[in-house]
């Protein structure tokens, strides 16, 4: 695969707490406009390789190229400019508890752009319903909805700037199953209608199910290294054997 | 003994060596945060809600405490005065007392205790929920977008509190003083023009806005520097209280000292 296919690279990427090596040299390329999960166990370092992607965390040797851009070596408020490329669903939605769902999706156009108050209006709406919430609940706060639904608005918010990349932090984590296929279709009609516009999809989850059925690609992250990093078809069938004992689990 | 001796002197020097960390991490917080108060975009709809919430929401509470403050100083001053025959002296000593020191004082405890943990628990339960990675990932500088509105609304608005605790005060007392103690109305107000001055008015003031940049970026710090859930964000309220009065009262003695030599 050439470098012009990658959205995000990992190049031979070291991450240091202390004495503690959390990322050992990890070095690969997410694949532009697929839907890439970084699979692990619990501590194996995925919320680590997520922060390098936002640049929220710098690495201690090696470097991170996102969309062409080396972020460990950008300064500051040059970052904060280029996170404007990202979006992002949180774990937990990560919605402002004293907005209402239209105020949190309007919160980043408000922000970062020049639209006026109608136009603004009238993208939320558009968002919020393209990701399944009905008018009654536009003016709802956070602590008035659903678990599904606060995922939804959070969706919306993250999806608001139009971004080249959007992050999914542990979307279905905690979730009924019927929420979390509810989660997992949004991600993937998510992922098609932004297809044209290139947009790549990065997932951090240990749900192995849900991430067989909806992803591109798959990384498996053991102790902060990356040991497969496959196809999902070919991942079904990698021989190795941590990999074959999660696909177990 | 020597292992004793040994782990006491290790237990000093871990203490000595986080304080020396809470320290410099306190200092970072704050050079950052005089970095993003001058940076634009300026925030004056969060400045001006944040001057609401500890200002004009707060006059009532200030009121309360003012009014009693100044009666009861009266009172008190009067039961000194008298047995020298100088209960005239009311007015001017409870006005001094109040401008110089009751006023910026108060408030700032006040303050410390209704805004100091607002300020630390709005912002922790926005840590411990990822509101402020939210504000990180969209690129929003959460240190300019949370901490620099409260405390600037705080270093504005304790002064105005102050001067409020001042007027207040001084009713209580004069009501006390004219109407309980029956202190002639003229001499209970006009000696405290012999006695005043614009600098001890200016000395309050001044003490004032210092405490209240203190109590902002207190609150504040304690909010960013919440861990774990709930628990985290009790505590940090706490310490945000805490080190807030803790700081009034101390930065109190030095500014009097300072102040006093300069004015």
């Amino acid at each position: 695969m050439t470098n012009e296919q990658f959205s995000i690279q990992f190049k031979h990427v070291v991450k240091k707490f202390g004495d503690t090596t959390v990322l050992n040299d990890v070095d690969f390329g997410i694949v532009k406009n697929k839907i890439t999960t970084v699979l692990g166990f619990s501590g194996a370092g995925k919320t680590t390789l997520m922060k390098h992607i936002l640049g929220l965390t710098m690495p201690t040797s090696g470097d991170v190229e996102v969309l062409g851009t080396c972020i460990n070596k950008i300064g500051e408020l040059e970052l904060r400019e280029f996170r404007r490329n990202f979006g992002m669903l949180f774990q937990y939605a990560a919605l402002f508890d004293s907005f209402t769902a239209e105020e949190n999706v309007a919160f980043p156009l408000r922000e970062f752009t020049t639209l006026t108050d109608e136009e603004i209006k009238k993208k939320v709406h558009d968002l919020l319903i393209s990701v399944g919430i009905k008018e009654e609940s536009f003016q709802k706060l956070p602590s008035e909805l659903s678990g599904g639904m606060r995922k939804r608005v959070g969706l919306a918010r993250g999806l608001a700037l139009s971004p080249d990349i959007m992050l999914y932090d542990e979307p279905t984590t905690g979730l009924d199953p019927i929420t979390t296929k509810m989660v997992n279709n949004l991600i993937v009609e998510t992922a098609t209608q932004h297809q044209g516009r290139e947009m790549t999809s990065v997932i951090i989850s240990h749900d192995v199910k849900a991430t067989l059925e909806i992803s591109d690609y798959i990384a498996f992250l053991d102790r902060g290294k990356i040991i497969e990093y496959l196809p999902v078809g070919e991942f079904k069938n990698s021989q190795n054997p941590l990999v074959q004992e999660f696909l177990r689990l | 003994m020597k292992v004793l001796v040994q782990r006491r002197i290790e237990d000093l020097g871990t203490n000595v060596t986080n304080l020396l960390l809470g320290l410099g991490d306190f200092t970072n917080f704050t050079m950052k945060t005089i970095f993003w108060t001058f940076k634009p975009p300026y925030r004056w709809k969060l400045l001006f809600e944040q001057i609401y919430f500890i200002g004009n929401k707060s006059i009532f509470i200030i009121f309360l405490t003012s009014s009693f403050t100044g009666a009861v100083f009266a009172f008190q001053i009067y039961v000194g005065m008298k047995v020298i025959n100088a209960d005239s002296f009311i007015g001017p000593i409870v006005t001094i007392a109040l401008a110089k020191e009751l006023a910026p004082v108060l408030s700032g405890l006040v303050v410390a205790g209704r805004c100091g943990a607002a300020m630390a628990a709005q912002i922790g339960s926005m840590k411990v929920t990822e509101q402020i990675d939210a504000l990180e990932v969209m690129g929003i500088n959460s240190y300019q977008y949370l901490a620099v509105p409260r405390i600037l609304g705080a270093t504005l608005s304790l002064p105005l509190l102050s001067a409020i605790f001042l007027l207040i005060g001084y009713g209580g007392a004069w009501l006390i003083g004219t109407k309980v103690i029956l202190i002639d109305e003229v001499i209970f107000s006009s000696l405290i023009s012999d006695f005043m001055d614009l600098g001890m008015v200016a000395e309050g003031i001044i003490k004032a806005t210092v405490f209240g940049y203190l109590i902002g970026i207190i609150g504040t710090y304690q909010g960013f520097n919440v861990t774990g859930g709930a628990e985290g964000v009790g505590k940090g309220t706490n310490m945000a209280v805490v080190w807030g009065m803790i700081t009034v009262l101390v930065v109190d003695f030095f500014l009097t000292s300072f102040l006093t030599k300069i004015l």
